[in-house]
């Protein structure tokens, strides 16, 4: 099953009290997620927790799903960060700003898990070597 | 030891009043701060010591002299070198980042970019009808939170400056004040907010050109509807901003990067123009880093802009064309030298990708999403906790960060001055 979304990224506390602090499983656990409304989750037909593809016209990225109540149907919030930023809209409109909210995209079951950060940036210094 | 009135250096609140507790140089308890000065405060991981990526793809631990002289070398063989971060420092490092800038020819730019560098489009068009945080907390009767959500992001910004606490003019605290949410989602200070308005995505510029109608007398030309609010939600909302005392907006992400980006800023700002006409009111952005506001600042006098171009000899600042992203979209950029930000988390990946096939300088005392593509890494003090140093508070008050601890880092003051001195030639002033 798939569910068409709009996207937005922004800040939480668990991202923010994490900042400082990347390379912890706290701050993938704070990211590497995205919260959808009970109606889209039904939807999907999963449960939080589950991992899901996130896709837009700019790239995908796998993260885990959770429950936000405040979300109406067909919003999608990802905290920012790396995750988010796989499928965000880069243009910026002639002034700066990429397009980091109201990304159309969709969302469906994964069986992949999510990437943690060091794999996710091996993918994008674009060499073999590392830790990948 | 107890050091008391600390400032914390994390968001642009810059709360001032913490008791920060050393004992052998080790800060073992903070009081007052939020979960997130707290965080940083009591400290995280750190990179250790200076590394440069070797021919295997790893980062090798080298001695700060080979850092500084790799750093330089990167920097003087870039033909279009830009600057970046800088929200999470001092204005002394900033200054020193943009003479740097202006020896190299190089941009600099800051993570305003992709923060509120379209409010300051904004400002640029309209003016800022703004007030000290301290005038808002002692008059502010009704407050407006705009596509932000200060109890995530700005934790004690309501009980210090905003919402809970009393004023001198509201004796009652909270009960003085009055509360309106404007969001996409019910966030948690929609929550605790007298109104909220759960506004369609996208749909700010309308909505705020509907509540520009109906202040001005207009509300006939208004649908039954705007971006999923019903007409009488909007009048009950403009008569509540026409009928306070002193009202005070403050606005997020929410406005600079949904569609319309700063027109959107124009538009509230234009709002807050209109309600002054019939009584007092003022906007502030909600600034995130510490002394992003700072960097403005510096930028600015230095410059004569927020952000700039020094290839053309001349100050240059065109945001879309010489913005960070917009260099790195179009792969402009063949060398980057990161202080005090991680934009490899926080940009696009387009942009990551470009970002990484170059050689990047990260200077910055926590191992973050940066330090994975980078080439050169310069670990430093934590500016307000290891090093003292001058930040801006989100509404322009510049403030003397202390130092708490000491540390055997170098500050970026320093680090930067080592690197002019080797990038620099004869009768470059610095
Ligand atoms: S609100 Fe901001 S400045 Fe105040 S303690 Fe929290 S993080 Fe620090």
């Amino acid at each position: 099953m798939k569910c068409d979304v709009n996207i937005i990224t922004g800040r939480t506390i668990d991202q923010g009290a994490n900042i400082d602090n990347k390379l912890s499983s706290d701050y993938f656990n704070a990211c590497a997620r995205c919260e959808i409304g009970a109606e889209d989750l039904k939807t999907l037909g999963l449960s939080e927790g589950s991992h899901v593809k996130v896709s837009t016209e700019f790239g995908s990225v796998v993260v885990s799903i959770a429950l936000c109540d405040g979300n109406r149907r067909g919003v999608a919030f990802i905290p920012m960060g790396p995750w988010a930023n796989a499928v965000v809209n880069p243009d910026t409109h002639g002034c700066g700003m990429p397009g980091f909210k109201g990304v159309l995209g969709s969302i469906e079951p994964a069986d992949e898990k999510p990437l943690d950060l060091k794999a996710l940036m091996s993918l994008y210094r674009g060499d073999t070597y590392g830790d990948y | 030891m107890e050091i008391t009135d600390a400032i914390c250096s994390f968001c642009g609140s810059l709360c001032d009043d913490l008791t920060v507790k050393v004992e052998d140089n080790k800060i073992v308890d903070v009081r007052r701060a939020c979960r997130l000065g707290a965080g940083k405060i009591l400290g995280h991981e750190r990179i250790n010591s200076p590394m440069i990526r070797n021919e295997a793809g790893k980062l090798e631990e080298v001695s700060s002299d080979s850092a500084i002289d790799k750093a330089s070398q990167i920097l003087l063989h870039a033909k279009r070198p830009l600057l970046y971060g800088w929200a999470s420092t001092s204005c002394e490092a900033q200054s020193k980042g943009i003479l740097l800038g202006e020896i190299l020819g190089a941009v600099v730019d800051s993570t305003a970019s992709i923060c509120h560098g379209p409010t300051t489009l904004g400002v640029q068009e309209k003016g800022l009808p703004t007030a000290s945080l301290g005038q808002i907390k002692n008059r502010a009767d009704l407050i407006i939170f705009w596509g932000c959500n200060p109890i995530h992001a700005h934790p004690r910004h309501m009980s210090r400056y905003s919402g809970y606490l009393r004023g001198f003019f509201l004796d009652r605290g909270r009960q003085n004040r009055k509360f309106i949410t404007v969001d996409v989602r019910m966030t948690e200070t929609a929550a605790i907010s007298d109104e909220f308005l759960q506004i369609e995505q996208g749909s700010d510029y309308v909505v705020l050109s509907a509540l520009r109608a109906i202040v001005n007398g207009k509300g006939d030309l208004v649908p039954d509807v705007v971006g999923g609010v019903s007409k009488e939600e909007l009048v009950h909302l403009s008569d509540m901003m026409r009928s306070c005392r002193f009202g005070a907006f403050f606005f997020g992400m929410g406005l600079t990067q949904s569609k319309g980006r700063y027109k959107n800023i124009d538009c509230a700002l234009s709002l807050t123009n209109d309600l002054n006409t019939r009584t007092k009111f003022v906007i502030t952005p909600l600034r995130g880093h510490y002394n992003v506001t700072g960097f403005g600042q510096v930028c600015s006098w230095q410059t004569g802009f927020p952000a700039v171009d020094l290839s053309r000899g001349a100050p240059y600042y065109n945001p879309g064309e010489m913005s960070a992203n917009d260099l790195l979209m179009r792969d402009e950029v063949d060398a980057s030298l990161i202080v005090a930000s991680d934009p490899a988390a926080h940009f696009p990946n387009a942009s990551v990708r470009n970002l990484a096939k170059h050689p990047l300088i990260q200077i910055d005392p926590y191992a973050n999403a940066t330090t994975e593509i980078a080439d050169v890494v310069i670990p430093t003090a934590i500016v307000g906790v290891e090093t003292e140093g001058t930040a801006y508070r989100m509404d322009g008050l510049s403030l003397r960060l202390r130092k708490l601890v000491d540390s055997d880092y170098p500050d970026d003051e320093e680090i930067l001055d080592k690197i002019i001195k080797k990038v620099s030639r004869e009768g470059d002033v610095c």
